[in-house]
């Protein structure tokens, strides 16, 4: 059921705080993004769109079975065909590009296999690229396919992670000596004290998470372009982190930095789809060197399936122990999770189990908590960091126990939860994995959920349905969100990903402003946001600023769009060079006036007085005469009206933000559907900087989210083979079966920036699946039966039922 | 068996946004590829090229349908509406309007054949809820919103009908 939003986006939430700049106008404030316009014509320019001189496309014969040996390649035929350019195999490409092993030193222990951009000897999932055909047209591509001759001996799968680690089962990688590819324990001590309380109450509940992906509309793609005139690469790509690529390339290559450009665009969704090096993006690249033309590649939906990045296929045991009081005492899991052949490259495949370590139990102030992680190899499509990243998983199982203990001591789910979080006044604070917490809000937020979705009115309804056979039911998650990461995520690893972003503004002789961010644009607003800071920080219209993001080229040295960082480190950097710009300004006026630099203020395109208000100065004047007429200027004085300044976050490991979420649904027990009444989002990401964009990071994020807890999955059949590789198959959330979703927001901004803003882009994926989960056994209890299988199908709410 | 290599072609004649284009392809070609490589109108887009996740809606004699699942051939004699035209009516600037307004685009991928979707709803379903706007756009895949604020916008769209806003009179009036 779909009521009208009941409560309108607050379209100023920038005057509940400090202001961070002098004049503030654009920050805090729900501003469209005139930006999107060209988009709503059809006027982007996504990376199919973008078309060169000697263009060639390249379509990939991928393994069509989950293990292989290569036996015989024979490509006469596809060679042969008019139209066909180069038809290339494994060892080719392999001569240019060095293999990889995707490892970080700060998880120790971790271990992968070489890997390689096309498949060597062996194909090792269903979907690995063994073959690239290069032809004139995909289409010629693709028939070429078909006039490949490939023989090959089935190898053994390993598909289950059950039984991954047993003697009896195959290696993937017999020089690895197993298939285990990280494992972690952490142990506070504890937890068997808290059991053995004689007022222990024990809850536990095995959790299955199903395996799923992101499925960006865009698929991923890009064309690569190496120049042998002057020995350069361009890559134009659909990316989240365009200097990281810059890096890899020219490590995988043997190219230095001044060889290599990558630039990003309109990137058509990648919600951590877009971050990772994929190895037919490498088989790509060496392709274009090989051939001296420009190579597209554009994966079409069906090897999207099996190519793109899948993620958090998790088994969780686990446990709560309270007291018969209340008190939360204690949380033990134990994860297992497959994730394909091969740790992802560079981030590693080891992360999502670790933060689910990191996160369990994360907004409650227990101080026992003991956690084992076993991360195993598999022949599926290898698995990595989608949108949330551990969080949805941790807070699921967080929330779901939390919610079985209030069931089993009789406490109102919202109660339990005020007795238990860690308090809002004792900040910083260390979470019982070992996680620093800055400043969170959960009493705040569950409070405000609570009267934002008028929570005992639902709860009376919910007892009166019960009585007519309507099963209704209330579903509250508590959530934590690591954001704006240091140096600890990844480059404390030895990963060359960059945990600085840095923003450039200069200001044109006209009086704009162009900023050039190393954070780039994929839907979020980033740019929308940037635009904002800078007309607040230095002094302008916002209509007078330019965003340049995307370019290698162009923009100052960053790590660009993860971890939910654009807007805490990317804003922080345009806030720092716009009061720096601001100041250079007003040098320059002094210059020019001859007046004091403490009588003088920027305030909206112009210097004025800073007394009276009188305008002194336009900036297009200024602009004008530092620009055109330095002869007019002393000889002593320069002005300097372009300004770079870089951030990196080095209070805190990470900034985590806090939420809480709410989910209403109907399950009707009949047929077992789960009807999404309405969802409530209550989110503290610090300081807002535009209020409408933070809601809709939470919409699109909560759906992504709701999507893997009732729809998502990638089933596989016995032979490792993906049963529901399509569009049509693999259900995706749609417009007809989601709710409207009510966001609230509480702001504690982060002491670590000026800014204060803390990441929105995952924290309603974290959030939705426990919600979801919650709500459904919220709306199942008359019946005294849980689900704990996401995705909740139809079937499985019918089988626990029994009526199947 | 038909080899690979001979791919029949047949001339096509259609009206695109208003514009006559004559062009000879290859009768597999479905329309939306003819659209992109052809004509080169980049505006409409493939996420599936299985009929599922309508990025590639348009409008053919004034009917949307997946360009991807049109033979290009099928359409010889046809007029041809994307969102890349030139004159947009009065109804699809409101709903661009309306999609900047409530940010119902992210990436803007799915825009082009949500609009045309929209486009048909308004002005087929001028009396359209919410309900029946989420319902008439479930064919449409977007990840990114979350789809509240595209419903908004439509829904935005549909009350600025009802109170008159595309009547001859209000447009005449806008016209001046």
């Amino acid at each position: 059921m779909n009521h009208p939003t009941d409560l309108p986006t607050r379209r100023d939430l920038g005057a509940d705080l400090p202001a961070v700049t002098e004049d503030q106008r654009h920050i805090g404030v729900a501003i469209p993004r005139e930006g999107t316009r060209r988009l709503t014509e059809g006027r982007g320019q996504f990376i199919d769109d973008i078309e060169l001189p000697r263009m060639a496309h390249v379509a990939f014969w991928r393994s069509p079975v989950a293990h292989m040996r290569i036996t015989r390649i024979e490509r006469s035929a596809a060679q042969a065909l008019p139209g066909v350019i180069a038809v290339v195999t494994g060892p080719e490409i392999a001569a240019l590009c060095k293999p990889w092993v995707a490892t970080l030193a700060h998880l120790a222990g971790i271990k992968s296999a070489p890997q390689y951009p096309l498949a060597m000897d062996r194909a090792t999932w269903q979907g690995e690229a063994v073959v690239a055909v290069v032809a004139e047209t995909r289409a010629r591509a693709e028939d070429a396919l078909a006039l490949l001759e490939i023989e090959w001996e089935d190898l053994p799968a390993v598909l289950d992670t059950q039984t991954a680690l047993d003697p009896a089962t195959p290696l993937i990688h017999p020089e690895l000596g197993d298939n285990l590819c990280f494992e972690r324990q952490l142990d506070t001590g504890g937890v068997d004290e808290a059991v053995a309380r004689a007022d222990a109450v024990i809850f536990g509940e095995t959790y299955v998470f199903g395996r799923h992906t992101g499925v960006t509309l865009e698929p991923r793609c890009q064309i690569a372009d190496w120049n042998p005139g002057d020995q350069k690469l361009t890559v134009h790509h659909s990316f989240q982190a365009p200097h990281m690529m810059q890096d890899l390339y020219c490590r995988q290559f043997g190219l230095q930095e001044q060889q290599v450009r990558v630039l990003c665009r309109d990137v058509g969704g990648s919600f951590g789809i877009k971050v990772h090096a994929y190895p037919d993006d490498f088989a790509t690249v060496a392709l274009s060197i090989m051939l001296k033309r420009p190579v597209k590649f554009v994966a079409d939906r069906i090897e999207s399936f099996v190519s793109d990045i899948h993620a958090r296929e998790h088994r969780i045991d686990a446990k709560i122990v309270a007291t018969r009081a209340g008190e939360i005492l204690a949380f033990e899991i134990d994860d297992l999770t497959g994730i394909g052949p091969f740790s992802m490259f560079p981030r590693t495949s080891g992360i999502e189990g670790n933060q689910v370590v990191n996160l369990t139990g994360g907004p409650y102030k227990h101080k026992a908590y003991r956690a084992r992680l076993r991360v195993v190899f598999q022949n599926k499509t290898p698995t990595c960091q989608y949108r949330g990243v551990g969080h949805p998983i941790a807070c699921a199982v967080t929330e779901a126990l939390v919610d079985g203990m209030a069931m089993k001591l009789g406490r109102d789910p919202i109660d339990f939860r005020q007795q238990n979080v860690i308090p809002d006044d004792a900040y910083p604070a260390t979470g019982a994995s070992g996680i620093k917490l800055e400043l969170l809000s959960h009493e705040a937020c569950l409070r405000e959920a609570r009267r934002l979705c008028d929570y005992d009115t639902l709860r009376a309804e919910q007892a009166t349905l019960r009585k007519t056979g309507v099963y209704r039911g209330i579903g509250v998650a508590a959530l934590i969100e690591l954001t704006n990461p240091s140096a600890a995520f990844y480059g404390v690893g030895g990963a060359r990903i960059a945990s600085q972003d840095g923003a450039t503004l200069r200001l044109e002789p006209s009086g704009a402003l162009t900023v050039m961010s190393s954070v780039g644009e994929q839907g979020q607003g980033a740019e929308a946001i940037f635009a904002q800071i800078a007309a607040d920080a230095v002094g302008v219209d916002i209509g007078r600023v330019r965003i340049v993001t995307g370019d290698t080229d162009a923009t100052p040295y960053g790590g660009g769009t993860w971890a939910s960082r654009g807007a805490g480190i990317g804003g922080e950097a345009v806030l720092q060079a716009g009061r720096v710009l601001r100041e250079n300004i007003l040098a320059t006026a002094e210059a020019i006036l001859q007046r004091d630099r403490q009588e003088l203020r920027v305030f909206r395109g112009a210097v004025v007085d800073a007394r009276s208000g009188a305008v002194l100065l336009e900036l297009a004047e200024l602009g004008r005469i530092a620009y055109f007429r330095s002869d007019t200027l002393p000889k002593t004085f320069t002005p300097e009206l372009m300004v770079t300044r870089h951030y990196a976050q080095r209070d805190y490991p990470f900034i985590f933000t806090n939420g809480v979420q709410v989910s209403h649904v109907e399950v009707d027990t009949d047929t077992g559907f789960v009807r999404l009444l309405k969802h409530w989002a209550i989110e503290d990401c610090g300081r807002v900087i535009n209020p409408m964009l933070v809601d809709e990071q939470m919409r699109g994020a909560i759906v992504q989210g709701i999507g893997g807890a009732l729809f998502e999955e990638c089933l596989y059949d016995t032979d490792g083979t993906l049963r529901n590789g399509n569009m049509a198959d693999y259900l995706v959330p749609m417009a007809a079966e989601m709710p409207d979703i009510v966001v609230g927001h509480v702001q504690s901004p982060t002491r670590s920036s000026m800014l204060g803003a803390k990441g929105a882009g995952e924290a309603g994926t974290a959030g939705a699946p426990g919600a979801v989960m919650n709500a459904i056994n919220d709306a199942l209890a008359p019946f005294g039966v849980r689900l704990s299988s996401q995705p909740i199908t139809p079937e499985k709410i019918l089988r626990a039922l029994g009526k199947i | 068996m038909p080899t690979p290599n001979d791919h029949p072609t047949r001339r096509v004649h259609v009206e695109i946004n208003g514009q006559a284009v004559v062009r000879d392809v290859e009768c597999r070609k479905h329309l939306t590829d003819f659209l992109r490589e052809d004509c080169g109108l980049k505006g409409s887009h493939l996420g599936c090229e299985h009929g599922v996740c309508g990025a590639c809606t348009v409008r053919v004699d004034g009917q949307i349908v997946r360009g991807c699942l049109v033979l290009a051939a099928q359409a010889d004699g046809c007029r041809i509406e994307t969102v890349e035209t030139e004159t947009p009516s009065p109804r699809l600037k409101a709903l661009q309007d309306a999609f900047i307004e409530h940010n119902a685009l992210q990436c803007g991928y799915c825009t082009p054949g949500m609009l045309m979707a929209a486009l048909d709803l308004v002005e087929r379903r001028p009396h359209a809820g919410r309900e029946e706007v989420r319902a008439w756009i479930s064919g449409n895949y977007c990840r990114c919103t979350g789809y509240h604020a595209i419903v908004d916008a439509v829904c935005a769209v549909l009350a600025q009908q009802q109170a008159g806003r595309f009547s001859d009179a209000a447009l005449l009036e806008a016209a001046k």
